[in-house]
């Protein structure tokens, strides 16, 4: 194709897509680089300060940005947050308290709050049960770096491809069909000849999901509890042993005493994490078939619907559900270092 | 610095005189770098445009400008967009920099909310439109646009258009009113195309008794979408029942989703896609329709596990590879007839629209541009699967079977055309409740009273 007459333009373009490229990179760059050199002309002359403005100023400079970071980060959202669950959709009205209403008074929030009570309970609860017993039986097999690898690796994996490989693994077809799902595959290997459909059968589904973050967390959860049960002082579980503790008694009497508060971190940890699923439940039914769950439904009423006030209430709830735990966590985090 | 005894050292004397000079040297890089990214010589005068290029003289003048497009299309069909509109951009100099996104629909209110709206947005609902409206936004078409619009019908004006106001340019059009088929197997089979809509359910019954394959294969599952394809079989019986005003005024809510004219629509579908003995070929029973995704809903077709798809023009993507997709071929597609005979030629389809979210002289150069009919052929030629229901298209121009049988059903003068509902109901209730509540149909066996009063309860006020 010629483009006689307009060549000047067609040069433009060309040098333009790069010159574009290139001022972004050094725009880029040079953000980068003033950002470096204001913080070291800052930590210079915050450095060089003498006498009584020495202290404040130092303050000033350490917690400064990290003070203006949770401030933009943190508390601007979450008062945003508070403002928007008390208005109309579109954040135009004050409505009061009529979102808060509506989450505890239509069916389908109700669902979704006991669905995410449900997952608070049972997933973190099995992640760690499981990551304790693994920590025991696995702490004394040879080669338990490598097991430990392996019960480990599915930490790396993220929820949303974690949710891909179990949606193929729960995928069922009719029983006259080729099955392309382990689970019903397996189903019928063991004469199981008509298997439910895995993701569509309440309340069974709601779990099927949590076994994907079992899955996941139990590493996590067995590696620090690992780390824990060895840290227990070996004079300790000689002199139980002497004093005739063996087996579960030993267990349940010296143990896990021992290791209770790192018991609860992990425990409150994967609390946390599981009020915030939502990669899950989105990537395996969206929701659907009665699987909702708060953070999800937050998010599809925020940014699918277009219902900010709604969505506001939601993150609001999941904010004062997530707060206790937080704090908790960190009280048992402060205790345990006080008493090392 | 007097209290302090110890005078500062020569090496720390030299580093406090580089830090600033470094600084100088920072600042001196930004600003350069930022004044050669200017938008060049948009203010010079238009030169002329000859040879290929002199057709796009009426967008020339703005050399050197860069304008930014976002929208749901994504590789690699958004690289027959770009490559559509590439001698355009060579001749006339303006760069359009096109960003896809398969999180559009959240993704730009966001976007647009935070004083980050790019200058245009590919729309394919009008509710969504109306919504990026009512923020305030959008930019009102140049007249030129306006006049293009006329190439195409004048219902699609309206539904650019919010509150009566025009807003943006309808760019392509899908037609969803079709089932998948496969000429190989009807034939074999001695089955014909049905003509009307008590053909097609004689038809259904005839194939399941034949004790084969089953008549319908069905998936609505699409992620976080899952619902839609049973939100369009609604549609299509509501249109093809009742005709345009019923379904104008159900999409306006003056008729409700409890009103007896769409449960029994509801009903309709029920003995259809809801119907045990019919559906789901090759995936198992009626609630597999509910976790079968749309994509592999017709796979059976091919197989022979079931008989036929309603699904729109833009499956035809999904066939794999090698499918023949031809009147005499593995799969084609008829129109799919009206419920009510008396009910003309219903066709309900889709769209997306242009919106401009700047005034900018090159934005409205572009914007003139991609809704003049020579854009819509240049599109078509590009490659198959786009279907523009602008009148200026030359139809000869299209090379796919099922993108010409779109064409001619979009541009029929006699056809009853309708957007698809769920696309211009609100975002609650289109691409919320209705979603949700149909996939409640199908997976978990809903009654139709608590669907549609569920959906109703959820309208926005």
């Amino acid at each position: 194709m010629s483009v006689s007459g307009s060549p000047p333009a067609a040069d433009s373009l060309a040098v333009g897509a790069w010159g574009d490229a290139a001022v972004k990179f050094g725009n880029s760059v040079g953000a980068i680089a003033g950002f470096l050199g204001i913080l070291l002309v800052v930590f210079l002359v915050a450095g060089r300060a003498r006498g009584r403005l020495a202290r404040p100023l130092a303050v000033l400079v350490f917690l400064g940005p990290a003070v203006l970071l949770l401030v933009v980060g943190l508390v601007a959202p979450l008062i945003r947050t508070v403002y928007l669950s008390l208005h109309n959709a579109d954040g135009s009205r004050f409505v009061g308290g009529e979102n808060f209403g509506w989450a505890f008074t239509t069916d389908s929030v109700q669902k979704v709050l006991v669905n995410t009570l449900l997952w608070l309970l049972v997933a973190p609860l099995a992640a760690t049960g499981l990551g304790l017993v693994l920590a025991l039986l696995v702490d004394r097999m040879r080669g338990q770096s490598v097991y430990k690898s392996l019960i480990f690796m599915p930490m790396a994996i993220s929820l949303v491809g974690a949710s891909i490989i179990f949606k193929f693994v729960y995928e069922a077809r009719g029983k006259d069909q080729p099955q392309i799902g382990l689970l019903s595959q397996l189903a019928h290997a063991v004469g199981w000849s008509d298997p439910p459909n895995w993701l569509l059968s309440q309340p069974l589904n709601t779990f099927l999901l949590m076994v994907v973050m079992v899955w996941v967390q139990t590493g996590f959860a067995m590696v620090v509890l690992s780390a824990a049960i060895k840290a227990i002082p070996d004079e300790v579980v000689e002199a139980a042993r002497l004093d005739g503790a063996t087996g579960v008694r030993l267990f349940w009497y010296v143990t896990v005493p021992m290791i209770r508060t790192t018991v609860m971190v992990v425990l409150t940890t994967v609390m946390i994490i599981t009020l915030k699923a939502f990669d899950i439940v989105r990537t395996m039914t969206g929701g659907n078939f009665g699987t909702q769950v708060l953070a999800n439904e937050m998010y599809s009423q925020s940014f699918g619907q277009s219902n900010d006030g709604r969505g506001g209430a939601l993150a609001v709830l999941l904010f004062l559900a997530v707060l206790p735990l937080v704090a908790y966590n960190i009280v048992q985090l402060r205790r345990e270092r006080e008493v090392r | 610095m007097t209290p302090n005894p110890t005078v500062p050292s020569q090496s720390s004397r030299r580093r406090l005189v580089a830090v600033p000079a470094l600084l100088a040297a920072l600042a001196l890089t930004a600003a350069c770098s930022n004044s050669s990214g200017g938008s060049g010589d948009g203010g010079g005068a238009a030169q002329t445009l000859t040879g290929d290029c002199a057709k796009y003289q009426p967008y020339a003048g703005h050399s050197g400008t860069t304008v930014t497009m976002f929208a749901s299309i994504l590789s690699p069909e958004s690289d027959n967009l770009e490559k559509s509109w590439a001698e355009f951009s060579k001749c006339t100099g303006i760069r359009i920099s096109y960003e896809g996104s398969n999180d559009f629909e959240s993704q730009l209110p966001v976007r647009v909310a935070g004083g980050n709206a790019p200058d245009f947005a590919i729309i394919p609902q009008p509710g969504l439109l109306a919504q990026m409206v009512k923020s305030g936004k959008v930019v009102k078409p140049p007249a030129q646009t306006v006049a293009n619009q006329d190439k195409w019908s004048p219902v699609w004006k309206t539904y650019g258009s919010v509150d009566g106001t025009f807003y943006a340019a309808p760019m392509s059009a899908n037609m969803k009113s079709l089932v998948w088929y496969s000429p190989k197997a009807f034939a074999a089979a001695g089955y014909e195309v049905p003509k009307t809509w008590a053909d097609l359910m004689t038809l259904s019954d005839r194939i399941a008794k034949a004790g084969g394959p089953k008549p319908w294969c069905g998936g609505i599952a699409s992620g976080t979408a899952t619902g839609w394809p049973a939100t369009d079989w609604l549609e299509e019986v509501v249109l093809g029942t009742y005709g345009g005003d019923v379904y104008d005024q159900w999409v306006g809510h003056q008729v409700k989703f409890s009103d007896q004219k769409i449960t029994t629509a509801m009903r309709t579908v029920a003995d259809w896609m809801l119907n045990p003995a019919w559906v789901n070929g090759g995936y198992g029973d009626v609630k597999s329709i509910a976790t079968t995704t749309f994509q592999d809903a017709g796979a059976p077709i091919l197989t022979g596990k079931c008989a036929m798809l309603q699904q729109a023009s833009f499956y035809e993507a999904q066939w794999p590879k090698g499918t023949k997709v031809a009147p005499d071929g593995d799969v084609f597609a008829f129109h799919l007839p009206a419920v009510n005979p008396a009910i003309a030629n219903p066709v309900e389809g889709g769209g997306e629209f242009l919106a401009a979210f700047s005034g900018r002289p090159e934005v409205q150069a572009v914007q003139n541009y991609l809704s003049s009919s020579d854009w819509a052929s240049s599109r078509v030629k590009t490659a198959s699967g786009w279907v523009s229901a602008n009148q200026g298209v030359d139809k000869s121009l299209y090379t796919d079977p099922i993108d010409k049988l779109s064409a001619e059903a979009l541009t029929d003068p006699s056809a009853t055309f309708r957007f698809d509902a769920s696309d211009m109901m609100p975002a609650a209730i289109g691409s919320g409740q209705e979603w949700k509540s149909l996939t409640a149909w199908f997976a978990e066996g809903q009654s139709i009273q608590k669907v549609a009063g569920d959906i109703d309860a959820a309208w926005p006020k």
